[in-house]
C-alpha cells in the first residue's frame, strides 16, 4: 500500500480513454463501477471538449454483483455497437472490474459483432496512465495496421509519413501537431495518418502506406512504431523537437529519411529563440538555477532548452515516467546531477528544497510546491490544470515552439532591469534576493526575516508633489508602482532633510528614488542622525551597496 | 404514476418511473471533498486503487494542495498478490499518516469499490487501530465506494459511521433539536440563530470538530438538513430518535416548512414563530423576485446527481414559476420526500435510476431552456446548443436558508442570464 495525495498519472484505462477520445468511429466500452464515469470531466472539463468520451461505462453496482456482471458487459458491449455504430471497438476493465474477473475479451468476442473488438489488458494495480496509452495504441495498431504493402519506389513522387502520439488531454499536443505538420509541410514531406488524434480506424489501416513513422511523444507512440518498423519495415524518428536544437535535429533527420534538403527550413532564423536568448537582456539568465521535472519527453526536451539554449543550470532533473528512468538519468548524469525518478510529489519536493533553484519547470504539481517555497515556476508538462489547455496557440514543438518556450522559462523570472536593481539595493526589503518578480505580486518571500520590515509597516506615498515620471519603458514605471506600494514606513518621525540632500534625492532615477528615500531615511534613524544631508545619503547608498 | 412505486402520500400526483442503466455519477468518494472542511479535526483515508485517488485529486482541484486531510492507500499487486499482509500495511500507512498528522483526532478509513470487492475488513481495522491509537485519534470506517453510493450518499454512510458513537442524551434526549446533514458554516450559524430566536435549543451533525458531536438519545427529534441521508436517518432511529417530517430548506418556502416542522415539535407559539423568520422570509422574498422573472416558464431538465433534484425541481417550480420536462434522481427515498412530492406540480415526471444514453435522448428531444447535469455532460450539451448548469457546485456553494435562497435562484439564472449575454 502507497499513502498517495496527489497522483502524477491516473489508471491506465484513462490512458486508454486519451486514445478512444483523441480518434473517431472508435468506442471503448470499459467494464466498470457506477462512480468511474468522473474520467469523463477530464475531457469535457479540463480539455474543454465538446463531446463525450466515446466510452460506455458498463456502472455495475453492489447489487449486480451477486449476479451476472458478465450479462451486463456483454449488453452494454451490444447497445453500444447498436448506438454508436463504430468502425472498431476497445473492450476492458478498470480496476474494480480486474477484480471480479470477468474476460471482456472473451465476453465480447461472443457476440460476434461484424467489427474488430480488440481487448485491452491493462493491469491496473501495477500500470499507469501513460503505459495504458502506450500499450492501447500499440494493440489498435497491432490489430489494425493490416498486412504489409508494397509501397511504391520513392523516385518521383513525394515522401510520406506518419505523425504517432498526439492524444486527447496531451500537454498542447494539439498545437504540436500544428507545427509539426507545418515543418513537414514545408519540408515536402507528405502526412499519410496523424494517430491517434483525428484518426478512425480505417485510417489506422493505411498505416503501412507511409515510408516512415514520426514519434512525437515516446511515452504513448513508440511501442506502436516499433512494431511497424518490424511488421512493416518503416524506419521511424523519435527525436522530440522541443527546442531549436531538436527541432534542428528533427528537421535534418526527417530530410535525410526522407532524401530531402533542410536547408531552406533551417536557413535564416526560423525561430527568434537565439536571438532572444543573446541579447543582452537575457545576459542576467547565465546560469540561473533551474530544476526540471515532467513527464520524460517533456523533462528531456526543456533541460536542454533551459541549459543551452537559455543558458540556465541544470540542479535538478527527474520524471515520473518510470519506464524512461534510464534516459533520463543519463540526461541528468551530463551536468553532474543524480535525477529524481519519482510518483510521490512529497520527494520532489524534497529534491527542490535540496537543490534550491531559482526557477522550477514541472508539472502543476510542482508549480504548487513551488508557490509554496516561494521561487517562480512554470508548468512544461502534464498533469495540468485547465489553464494548460489555452485558447491560444501554444506549442512546445519546432521553431514557434520554441518562442513560446523562451518566453514562457524567462517569464516567471526578472526582466533584466529588474534584476539590475537587486542588486544596487540588494540589502533592500523589496529588493531582496528573495523577492518574487513584480508580475507576480507579493507572494511569499524566501527570507522572512528580509521581507519582515516591510509586512511590518504600512505604505507610504510617495508625495503627490513629485515630478511626473517620464514615460519610458513599462518596467520600470511597473517597478516604481510596486515599490511605492511596499514602501517601508518609519516607525519614529524620519529626520527631516536638508535641501541640498532633498534636491539630491530628485537627481536619483524615479523608478528607485522611493528605495533610496527608505534606506536613507532607515539609515539615518538607525543611528539617530538629526539631520538628513547629502552625505547622509551617499553614506546610505555605500552601506546598503555593500 | 407507477405501478411499482406506489407513492406514500395519496392525491399527489407526480409520475415516478424507475430507469436502470448507464449511470454517469460520482462515487461516495466525493463527499470527501466538502466532508474534511466541515469536520476540521479529522482526516479521510481512502483505501483504495490509483482510480480513486484519481478521482478525489479531479473533483478536489486545486483544493489538494492546502493541506488536505484525505489521502488515499492505493492496494497495490503486492497487497493483492498476499506478498503484503493488507491489515498489517494498513496499520503502517495509518502510523505514518499519524506521525504525520499529529493534530488529527478522527480518522475515517474510508472503502471503496477495489476494497469492498476484495472484501477487506475496514470495521475490523477500524477497531483494532481505534485501540492503537486511542485516547488521542477515534477511527471509523464507512463505504464510499461507487459499487454502494452515488455520489452524495458518501456523506450519508460517513455520517451514519458516526451515529453509534454518539453520546447519549439520556432523559434530557428531547429537549435538544437535532440537524443532520452538512451545511457551510455560514448557513449553520444563520439557522442557529434563528432556532435560538424560536426558543430551540439545536445541535448540528456533524460537529465542526470530532470532539463536539452531539449527543443523541431516546427520544431526540431530529430535522434532516439535506435529502439523501437514508442510513444515517436509519442509524438514529435506532437510537430511538425521532425524525420530523419536513421539506429542505432550499428557497423560502422550503426553508420555513423546515423550520415550522421544528417550531411544531417544540411548541413554539405561531406569533413567535411568524416574528423569528419574518425578517428572514422578507430578504428571501426580495432576493428571489429579480430571479423569477428570469426563471419564470423556463422549462428545466435535471438529470440524477445528488438527490437534491426533487427539493431544487420544487424550488424552481413553484418560487420561480419554472416548467419541470423530467426530474431525475439517482434514488427517491419516498418517506424523507413526501413532503416535498406533495409540493410538486401534478404530472412531474421522476425518473428514478438512470440510463444515460436513453436520458440523453429524452433531453435532445425535449430540448429544455435548462438542464442541470453532471459535468461529464454539460459541456457536451452547451455544444449542442443547451443552456446547462453543472450540478456539483450545488452542493459546494451555501444554497440553504433564507439568506441563500438569492443565490440558489442566481445559480440557475446565471448560465441563461450568461447566454444573452455573449454575442459571439
Ligand atoms: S504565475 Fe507564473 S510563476 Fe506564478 S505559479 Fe503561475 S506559472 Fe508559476
Ligand atoms: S467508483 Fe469505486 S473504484 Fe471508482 S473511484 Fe469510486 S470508489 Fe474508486
Amino acid at each position: 500500500m502507497q499513502l498517495t495525495v496527489w497522483t502524477y498519472e491516473g489508471p491506465p484505462h484513462i490512458g486508454a480513454m486519451r486514445i478512444a477520445t483523441a480518434m473517431e468511429g472508435l468506442h471503448y466500452v470499459l467494464h466498470a463501477p457506477q462512480g468511474d464515469t468522473y474520467a469523463d470531466l477530464l475531457f469535457t472539463m479540463i480539455e474543454r471538449r465538446a463531446k463525450r468520451p466515446p466510452v460506455t461505462y458498463t456502472t455495475f453496482q453492489a447489487r449486480d454483483l451477486g449476479g451476472d456482471t458478465a450479462a451486463i458487459f456483454k449488453d452494454a458491449v451490444a447497445a453500444a455497437y447498436a448506438r454508436f455504430q463504430p468502425q472498431a471497438m476497445i473492450v476492458g476493465a478498470s480496476c474494480t472490474a480486474e477484480l471480479i474477473q470477468d474476460d471482456p475479451g472473451g465476453l465480447a468476442k461472443a457476440l460476434n459483432l461484424p467489427i474488430p473488438v480488440i481487448p485491452l489488458e491493462l493491469p491496473a494495480y501495477q500500470k499507469k496512465e501513460n503505459w495504458g496509452a502506450s500499450e492501447t495504441f500499440y494493440r489498435l495498431v497491432r490489430t489494425l495496421a493490416g498486412a504489409p504493402v508494397t509501397r511504391a519506389p520513392r523516385d518521383g513522387r513525394r515522401p510520406v509519413c506518419n505523425v504517432l502520439g498526439p492524444t486527447a488531454l496531451g500537454f498542447r499536443h494539439r498545437d504540436d501537431l500544428i507545427e509539426v505538420t507545418k515543418l513537414l509541410e514545408t519540408l515536402g514531406v507528405a502526412v499519410n495518418v496523424v494517430a491517434p488524434l483525428g484518426a478512425s480506424p480505417a485510417d489506422l489501416g493505411r498505416l503501412g502506406e507511409a515510408d516512415f513513422n514520426i514519434v512525437l511523444y515516446p511515452e504513448i507512440a513508440r511501442a506502436a512504431a516499433q512494431y511497424l518498423e518490424k511488421a512493416h519495415g518503416q524506419p521511424f524518428i523519435d527525436i522530440v523537437p522541443i527546442g531549436v536544437g531538436a527541432t534542428t535535429r528533427f528537421v535534418e533527420a526527417v530530410a535525410a529519411l526522407a532524401g530531402l534538403d533542410p536547408a531552406p527550413i533551417l536557413a535564416g532564423a526560423p525561430s527568434r529563440l537565439p536571438w532572444y536568448s543573446r541579447s543582452v537582456d537575457s545576459t542576467y539568465l547565465t546560469d540561473k538555477r533551474v530544476f526540471v521535472f515532467g513527464d520524460a519527453t517533456h523533462a528531456l526536451g526543456i533541460a536542454r532548452v533551459a541549459a543551452r539554449e537559455l543558458g540556465f543550470k541544470l540542479v535538478g532533473l527527474g520524471t515520473y515516467s518510470r519506464e524512461f528512468a534510464r534516459e533520463v538519468r543519463a540526461e541528468a548524469a551530463l551536468h553532474g546531477i543524480e535525477a529524481t525518478i519519482s510518483d510521490d510529489y512529497l520527494d520532489v519536493e524534497a529534491a527542490i528544497q535540496a537543490a534550491q533553484p531559482e526557477l522550477v519547470l514541472g508539472t502543476q504539481m510542482e508549480r504548487h510546491v513551488a508557490k509554496r517555497l516561494g521561487i517562480p515556476c512554470a508548468v512544461i508538462s502534464a498533469p495540468v490544470h485547465v489553464q494548460d489547455f489555452p485558447a491560444r496557440h501554444s506549442p512546445q514543438m519546432g521553431f514557434e515552439g520554441a518562442n513560446v518556450l523562451f518566453d514562457t522559462l524567462v517569464h516567471p523570472l526578472m526582466m533584466g532591469l529588474e534584476e539590475h536593481l537587486l542588486g544596487m539595493f540588494r540589502e533592500d526589503s523589496e529588493f531582496h534576493n528573495g523577492a518574487a518578480p513584480s508580475h507576480l505580486g507579493h507572494g511569499p518571500a524566501r527570507s522572512a526575516e528580509a521581507s519582515a520590515p516591510a509586512q511590518a509597516t504600512a505604505p507610504l506615498p510617495e508625495p503627490l508633489t513629485e515630478p511626473a515620471p517620464p514615460a519610458t519603458a513599462p518596467a520600470p514605471i511597473r517597478v516604481e508602482a510596486e515599490a511605492i506600494h511596499a514602501m517601508p514606513q518609519p516607525a519614529a518621525h524620519p529626520a527631516p532633510w536638508a535641501p541640498d540632500a532633498e534636491k539630491e534625492l530628485r537627481k536619483i532615477p524615479f523608478f528607485v528614488r522611493g528605495k533610496a528615500r527608505a534606506n536613507t531615511e532607515r539609515f539615518a534613524r538607525e543611528r539617530q542622525l538629526p539631520l538628513i544631508t547629502l552625505e547622509t545619503l551617499y553614506d546610505a547608498k555605500a552601506h546598503f551597496g555593500r | 404514476m407507477n405501478a411499482h412505486a406506489p407513492l406514500p402520500a395519496a392525491g399527489c400526483g407526480v409520475a415516478i418511473r424507475p430507469e436502470r442503466g448507464q449511470r454517469a455519477v460520482f462515487c461516495g468518494l466525493t463527499g470527501i471533498v466538502w466532508l474534511h472542511r466541515k469536520i476540521q479535526d479529522a482526516f479521510f483515508l481512502v483505501v483504495g486503487s490509483r482510480t480513486c485517488a484519481h478521482l478525489i485529486q479531479s473533483a478536489a482541484g486545486v483544493m489538494i494542495f492546502a493541506e488536505p486531510r484525505f489521502a488515499t492507500a492505493i492496494i497495490d499487486e503486492r497487497d493483492l498478490a498476499g506478498i503484503a499482509d493488507m491489515n498489517e500495511e494498513l496499520d503502517r500507512v495509518v502510523t505514518r499518516l499519524i506521525e504525520r498528522r499529529p493534530d488529527i483526532r478522527l480518522l475515517f478509513l474510508v472503502g471503496s469499490c477495489p476494497s469492498e470487492v476484495i472484501k477487506l475488513d475496514l470495521s475490523r481495522a477500524a477497531l483494532r487501530l481505534s485501540q492503537r491509537l486511542a485516547p488521542g485519534v477515534r477511527v471509523l470506517d464507512y463505504s464510499g465506494s461507487g459499487i454502494e453510493t452515488t455520489f452524495t450518499e458518501g456523506e450519508d454512510a460517513c455520517l451514519a459511521s458516526l451515529v453509534p458513537g454518539l453520546t447519549d442524551a439520556g432523559p434530557a434526549a428531547a429537549d435538544e433539536l437535532l440537524v443532520v446533514g452538512a451545511l457551510a458554516d455560514v448557513v449553520e450559524d444563520q439557522f442557529s440563530r434563528i432556532f435560538s430566536e424560536l426558543g430551540i435549543p439545536a445541535r448540528f451533525l456533524p460537529a465542526r470538530r470530532a470532539g463536539a458531536m452531539p449527543a443523541v438519545g431516546r427520544g431526540t427529534p431530529y430535522l434532516l438538513a439535506q435529502p439523501f441521508l437514508t442510513q444515517t436517518a436509519r442509524a438514529l432511529d435506532e437510537r430511538g430518535a425521532r425524525r420530523l417530517p419536513a421539506p429542505f430548506p432550499l428557497g423560502a418556502e422550503g426553508t420555513t416548512g423546515w423550520l415550522r416542522a421544528a417550531a411544531e415539535a417544540f411548541g413554539v407559539d405561531p406569533a413567535r414563530f411568524d416574528a423569528a423568520t419574518a425578517p428572514g422570509l422578507g430578504r428571501a422574498r426580495i432576493a428571489l423576485s429579480p430571479y423569477r422573472a428570469k426563471l419564470a416558464g423556463k422549462r428545466v431538465f435535471f438529470f440524477p446527481d445528488s438527490q437534491l433534484e426533487v427539493p431544487l425541481a420544487r424550488f424552481l417550480s413553484r418560487e420561480m414559476g419554472a416548467e419541470l420536462v423530467e426530474v431525475g434522481t439517482p434514488y427517491l427515498h419516498r418517506t424523507h420526500l413526501a413532503p416535498e412530492l406533495e409540493l410538486l406540480p401534478d404530472g412531474t415526471q421522476i425518473v428514478e435510476g438512470q440510463s444515460l444514453d436513453d436520458g440523453l435522448d429524452r433531453c435532445r428531444a425535449a430540448r429544455p431552456d435548462l438542464t442541470v447535469c453532471g459535468l461529464g455532460l454539460a459541456n457536451p450539451l452547451e455544444a449542442e446548443g443547451l443552456a446547462t448548469k453543472w450540478s456539483i457546485e450545488l452542493l459546494f456553494t451555501p444554497v440553504q436558508g433564507y439568506d441563500q435562497a438569492g443565490d440558489l435562484a442566481e445559480l440557475f439564472a446565471r448560465p441563461l442570464h450568461r447566454r444573452t449575454r455573449l454575442e459571439v
